[in-house]
């Protein structure tokens, strides 16, 4: 790792930061997110972190999200799409009877019953008492049957060695990961970076917060307008809900 | 005095014993040269991705298991349902049920993104996981029919023979259900999420396992120079066919059912009509070759030859791997309904049918583990009494009319001790 690599990813930081708090969006990260928490305290069920998708302000073209999240946990390819881990992606939906096209990203639902905690044989894959779901690096063995079991094709498999990681992301050759919904940040209390990018540069599709606190902006909007799950047949009970699919 | 099945290990001193050996062991390292290449390598170097995640080493490796369990059917036959004419095959039911699960977790293992981590899988569990079961199902399995081996090799053992030997069926039948379900309970995929699947996995299992068993019972017969009775295969070879005409059932039945439902039109359309090689697999490998030309052999005058038995035998092990590609690399790459009724894209390969050709290495690594497993019983039956030396019809009808020694545990755990005659070799014995 050089130290020009360094300095360019704290000033990537730095940058997007300070972009970040130039543009706030109006209503979606101005009031206060639950107190961040200290080293060694455990996430509290109190609080269900979820994410909003409104897909009516979610444009084909923009992409911020996705930039911001690799940007984030470091994990741009190498070129090879087939085997490249995407923690995100935009998907373009269309239904072929009227020509309708949505776009929305797809990411982790972090689903309240997730059926890639079910299968993992060693609880590498686990959900935190907040309800996001993450993989333990240390405990996964790589058998990659979660991928089997996820119905969002959420989580990949890191094929090769990686490079430039980012010490709050930390990957491994052989292991399964996926979207952490920026845990380090959410527990910094701070916002995940794609719900930040897509305020400061996207359509403000984003809203991120509490699904528990009905005062929260989340749970306002999604008293007011309600959303879907993807799959909702499947009773997953997801964490990222969807307006306007 | 009475007529006896004697066991006797064979005497594995021919250039053509070494050459078998030398094979099987280079086979072997083949695989485990591949295993570390990718471990290596990363599985990039593979013709896996983040589409199709389980591989041609999953598909050797879930055959060879479920093979293993079917495997074990012989002697169950023997001590659970008293057929006594099967008896003097127990002890090499036994033998390859457990090698041939050995060399389908080796593969298993090996083809893990962090091999290394074994460890980890053995210590910490996730009991919701079929996953976490199956790694107490494999292992009781193999404690349990080292037992059921025991009882049928050893005097001291022999009384237990009929409760192990049941413990050991009820187990093979856990073991498989474990199998199949770790594809049936995957509700997210349109080709799973079917309790058909437990049940469907068995039935394969007993045919998938019989076949081996015939082909490697044939193989030690001819190359040992042994007698082989011809009664004792017709009944193995019917019974083949029987376990192929059931596999055929409950696969009919499978898309049958899917069929019926709409939101499984797209992915029975892949695989019966227009999935490419998929659908060539299925109607060519796993139906045809599977399951209609065996029983076309077995059923009409050509089973009476050895050649065609054995050809039947390999046609179910042809067809049993391709039902594995089908099934596991197929239903994967069938892409995952995210919207029902809408088309989506992406770059993720959303919406899109998986590209997947087999690499080398995975190739390798599969067939290491078959070699894994008939390496383990050439060298066993070398080195324990597994085979009876002697299986022509009237020994085993003897022994049978007998009550199969008394009738406990299995038939010919008569120990000839140091003194046996070498007369009692096989003439021209390539052993």
């Amino acid at each position: 790792m050089s130290a020009t690599d360094t300095s360019r990813r704290r000033f990537l930081t730095g940058a997007a930061a300070a972009a970040a708090g130039l543009a706030v969006a109006p209503g979606v990260f101005l009031m206060p997110l639950a107190q961040a928490r200290r080293a060694g305290e455990p996430a509290s069920s109190d609080v269900r972190w979820g994410l909003l998708v409104d897909t009516t302000r979610c444009s084909d073209g923009c992409d911020a999200c996705v930039r911001a999240c690799k940007e984030e946990n470091g994990w741009e390819g190498v070129g090879r799409p087939r085997t490249d881990a995407q923690w995100i992606r935009k998907v373009k939906v269309r239904d072929p009877r009227t020509g309708h096209t949505q776009s929305l990203p797809l990411m982790c639902q972090h689903c309240k019953h997730p059926p890639c905690v079910d299968v993992c044989p060693t609880a590498a894959s686990m959900k935190r008492a907040d309800g996001i779901v993450l993989v333990d690096k240390h405990v996964c063995i790589g058998c990659r049957y979660c991928m089997m079991a996820c119905p969002y094709k959420a989580r990949s498999f890191i094929h090769e060695d990686v490079h430039d990681q980012r010490a709050h992301a930390p990957r491994g050759k052989g292991t399964v990961e996926s979207c952490t919904l920026c845990v380090h940040r959410v527990d910094a209390g701070r916002v995940p970076a794609c719900v930040e990018a897509c305020a400061a540069e996207g359509g403000g599709a984003l809203v991120f917060g509490d699904l528990k606190d009905p005062s929260s902006e989340i749970s306002r909007r999604l008293a007011a307008h309600g959303a879907e799950e993807i799959r909702a047949d499947l009773g997953l009970d997801t964490g990222v809900r969807y307006y306007g699919i | 005095m009475k007529p006896h099945v004697h066991f006797r290990e064979i005497e594995g001193r021919s250039p053509g014993y070494y050459a078998l050996l030398g094979f099987l062991g280079l086979l072997v390292l083949a695989g485990l040269v591949s295993a570390l290449y990718m471990e290596i390598e990363g599985h990039w170097v593979t013709g896996m991705s983040n589409q199709v995640v389980w591989g041609t080493p999953h598909v050797f490796a879930v055959f060879l298991i479920v093979a293993a369990s079917g495997a074990l059917n012989v002697a169950s036959i023997a001590s659970v349902f008293g057929r006594l004419h099967y008896k003097p095959l127990a002890p090499l039911s036994g033998l390859l049920a457990i090698a041939l699960l050995v060399g389908g977790l080796s593969v298993l293992v090996l083809d893990l993104g962090r091999p290394d981590r074994l460890i980890v899988a053995m210590t910490h569990y996730n009991f919701k996981s079929i996953f976490a079961w199956n790694i107490f199902l494999y292992t009781g399995f193999m404690a349990i029919v080292a037992a059921y081996l025991w009882t049928m090799m050893d005097r001291m053992g022999r009384p237990y023979g009929k409760p192990v030997g049941l413990l050991a069926f009820v187990w093979r039948l856990v073991l498989t259900t474990g199998t199949g379900s770790i594809f049936g309970w995957l509700v997210a995929r349109q080709a799973y999420d079917a309790a058909i699947m437990a049940p469907m996995f068995i039935v394969f299992s007993f045919a998938y396992g019989l076949a081996i068993f015939l082909l490697v019972l044939l193989a030690a017969y001819r190359w040992t120079g042994r007698p082989l009775g011809d009664g004792l295969l017709r009944r193995l070879k019917n019974l083949l066919g029987i376990f192929a005409a059931a596999s055929l059932y409950f696969v009919a039945i499978f898309h049958l059912t899917n069929l019926y439902a709409a939101e499984h039109a797209g992915v029975e359309r892949f695989i019966l009509l227009d999935g490419g090689v998929y659908t060539a697999l299925f109607w060519g490998g796993q139906v045809l070759v599977g399951y209609l030309l065996p029983m076309a052999i077995v059923f009409s005058g050509l089973g009476r030859s050895r050649g065609w038995i054995a050809t039947a035998a390999a046609l179910v092990v042809i067809g049993g791997l391709a039902q594995m590609y089908v099934t596991i690399i197929g239903g994967q790459a069938y892409p995952l309904i995210l919207f029902p009724g809408k088309e989506v894209s992406s770059s993720f390969f959303d919406g899109v049918v998986a590209d997947y050709a087999p690499s080398l290495p995975e190739v390798l690594l599969g067939v290491g583990g078959i070699a894994i497993a008939l390496l383990g019983v050439a060298v066993a039956v070398r080195v324990l009494r597994f085979l009876p030396e002697d299986l022509r019809d009237e020994l085993v009808e003897a022994q049978a009319a007998a009550g199969g020694e008394g009738g406990s545990g299995t038939a010919g755990g008569e120990r000839p001790g140091g003194a046996a005659p070498e007369a009692a070799a096989a003439p021209g014995s390539a052993g």
